[in-house]
């Protein structure tokens, strides 16, 4: 079927996106599948390859990805921080430049989803995991772990002004920083792919740097480079996710938390997640992200009546007010000393997040369309940066309260985040001290595991658009491959090397990837230019 | 007998829906019934078209096309589906529904061990719908 010449929402600036290339064309159709050549084959085969390579020699990966990641987030720091910083500003800029008001997929597009929905979806795929995981751990860590040196800045919380640093810390991670990222890549395959009618896919946002060279090799590598940054980031959270459950099952069942218990988490989640994408986006992905989203708001409301209403929104405006003080000086990349923080914990996180985002951008994308792209920025920055926010002030103000209170309530938090160091546990050693544990601790371990779910099924049907050419409706069998494929690298990346494997991998291909996004900053502006508004 | 015909169509296979066209045209002119040729897609940017306007106009422009070459009576039906991957099958159940036809006829390929997993398209709508389903097998 031959190509239309004018594609988007018909203006006639539209012209200088207007391409020959017709979706699919390069696809290949083995087995009743409908891959794209070569990106499909070649992250496929890479990906089979790497984990084999691993599974053979698991104390070399192990002692190779041990070495990996601090050096990348050590060496590179300047460079992640930096180009955060400008996704950071861009961001902040589209909701009060005029282009700001162009809508998504035209002038006359409505949103397909309502407000709770499309929240819900951006939340359960984008850092559910992080939330349970990281809420009680990072607050407690900061403030308490390395003697106090791992404190935000160096600022010392017994100091009047400074006593929530620790939290205002971890905000930082899971705030601005993080949703910006996943902004400017929403946002770009949103605009170029319902405004601009080019494929749903990475490559589709060079088509001004590149031309028509996206078709070509560029294309393919950026493509690829998305794959393998999506893979590996997803695998981490998987990673993460299967060790917290590992651990609470031992601790409310009395399971051995050995890595047999793990590879069976992980393939009967990889299996849940599997019927998600058998399901669909509406079916599966929707329904299950609402129902985390009603089990997440409940565990909260938990903790925070417990940990006291009052004390812990006081303490979340003080938060707000230190994040947006401190806010220049955690951005800043030269000269920091506060190291253990900034190498250790920041850069990491960015290097995370740019892994992720091709996955979490391209899903904000999709259920985006009609929203416009001021809407967007304040919802994607902003709602989940103060909802991230709360959550982190009433779990890690929880643990804080506990360790202060002197009572002994806390002994349990700062034996496995400051004595030794036992990051799963974390959170089920606040919940212990509640009452209800034998029922609240199953509960937050099934809200894990949805958020698991959620997070693998949507990063399939990313993958598969992707090594589809920007196909949607790809055959059912090649998001099967790659639910399966995520559980699989999850296991090798675990059993060869443990976390450290898993976050190496995701550190190493979301650097050269931070290429691509600050690019992408440039591309969706010049787009944004010429559409209606 | 029949009322009015629902023809579901994927423009990306043309050559594979000839026998079916065929078969809609003689139903639709042996009992006077009005055919909607119905097509389900995403609104982003598939093989056929750019957008849902673009996709809605090609549809449009087969079904007249139709109307014109085999003298019937047709009107075109563009579904806009989140992930039309799984959502197929609803979506043309819908369209029975919404249609008011009463019978369904459409292409499919013969079986083969996928059908065991995934049912084919008109085997779930022959088993959900009250209407009555021609599934028309390729030569």
């Amino acid at each position: 079927m031959a190509n239309l010449e004018s594609p988007g929402s018909g203006t006639p600036e539209d012209a200088g996106f207007n391409t020959d290339y017709q979706l699919g064309q390069d696809n290949i159709r083995p087995f009743g599948l409908d891959i794209h050549n070569p990106v499909f084959v070649i992250s496929g085969l890479v990906i089979i390859a790497f984990v084999l390579l691993a599974l053979a020699n698991q104390e070399a990966s192990a002692e190779f990805f041990g070495w990996l990641r601090p050096f990348l987030t050590r060496e590179f720091d300047w460079f992640l921080v930096i180009a955060v910083d400008i996704m950071l500003i861009f961001c902040i800029a589209l909701v009060f430049l005029p282009v700001g008001g162009v809508r998504i997929g035209g002038k006359d597009a409505v949103p397909d989803y309502s407000y709770p929905a499309w929240i819900a979806m951006l939340f359960a795929a984008g850092i559910g995991i992080g939330l349970l995981f990281f809420g009680v751990l990072e607050p407690v860590y900061y403030t308490y772990a390395e003697g106090g040196a791992a404190r935000p800045l160096g600022l010392d919380p017994s100091t009047p002004g400074n006593e929530n640093i620790g939290i205002v810390g971890t905000v930082h991670h899971w705030g601005l920083g993080g949703w910006c990222v996943y902004a400017v890549v929403g946002l770009t395959l949103a605009v170029y792919t319902y405004n601009k009618g080019l494929p749903m896919t990475l490559r589709s946002a060079f088509y001004p740097i590149l031309g028509e060279r996206i078709w070509g090799w560029w294309g393919h590598i950026i493509d690829t480079l998305a794959v393998f940054a999506t893979l590996f980031g997803l695998t981490t959270s998987l990673g993460l996710g299967a060790k917290q459950i590992a651990a609470g099952l031992n601790d409310v069942f009395g399971l051995e938390p050995s890595n047999t218990l793990v590879v069976v988490l992980i393939i009967g989640i990889t299996a849940i997640a599997l019927g998600s994408v058998l399901m669909g986006m509406d079916k599966g992905v929707k329904r299950l992200s609402e129902i985390n989203m009603i089990m997440a708001v409940l565990l909260f409301f938990f903790v925070l009546i417990l940990a006291g209403v009052g004390t812990t929104l006081a303490r979340f405006g003080d938060v707000m007010v230190q994040y947006v003080v401190n806010l220049p000086a955690l951005n800043n990349p030269f000269g920091r000393e506060d190291t253990s923080y900034f190498h250790g914990w920041t850069t990491f996180y960015w290097a995370w997040w740019i892994a992720w985002s091709p996955f979490v951008g391209m899903f904000i994308a999709r259920i985006s369309r009609g929203r416009t792209v001021r809407e967007f920025m304040i919802f994607v920055l902003i709602a989940p940066t103060v909802v991230c926010a709360l959550w982190m002030t009433t779990f890690g103000g929880a643990a804080i309260d506990m360790i202060e209170g002197g009572t002994g309530t806390g002994d349990g938090i700062t034996a496995v985040v400051v004595d030794t160091y036992k990051p799963e546990l974390a959170l089920f050693r606040l919940l212990d001290q509640y009452p209800l544990y034998s029922i609240i601790a199953p509960i937050s371990l099934v809200l894990i595991v949805i958020f698991f779910v959620t997070s693998s099924d949507s990063g399939s049907l990313v993958i598969d658009t992707i090594t589809a050419g920007g196909k949607i409706d790809a055959p059912v069998a090649q998001r099967v491959f790659w639910c399966t494929l995520e559980g699989l690298v999850a296991i090798a990346l675990l059993l060869g090397g443990g976390l450290s494997a898993l976050q190496g991998a995701a550190v190493s291909t979301g650097i050269p990837f931070t290429l691509v996004v600050l690019a992408m900053c440039w591309c969706v502006y010049v787009a944004l230019r010429t559409e209606a508004r | 007998m029949f009322q009015r015909i629902l023809a579901p169509v994927d423009l990306a296979h043309l050559e594979k829906l000839e026998r079916a066209l065929d078969v809609t045209a003689e139903e639709a002119r042996h009992h006077g019934a009005p055919v909607t040729f119905v097509s389900v897609t995403a609104a982003a940017p598939g093989p056929l078209a750019h957008n849902p306007e673009e996709f809605r106009a090609k549809l449009e422009a087969f079904a007249k096309d139709q109307a014109d070459r085999r003298g019937i009576d047709a009107t075109a039906l563009a579904v806009i589906s989140h992930d039309p991957t799984t959502d197929v099958d609803d979506a043309l159940l819908k369209a029975v529904e919404d249609t008011g036809a009463d019978l369904v006829v459409m292409a499919s390929h013969k079986p083969g061990m996928a059908e065991y997993f995934w049912p084919s398209n008109g085997g779930k709508i022959a088993s959900h719908s009250d209407a009555s389903v021609f599934v028309v097998r390729d030569a």
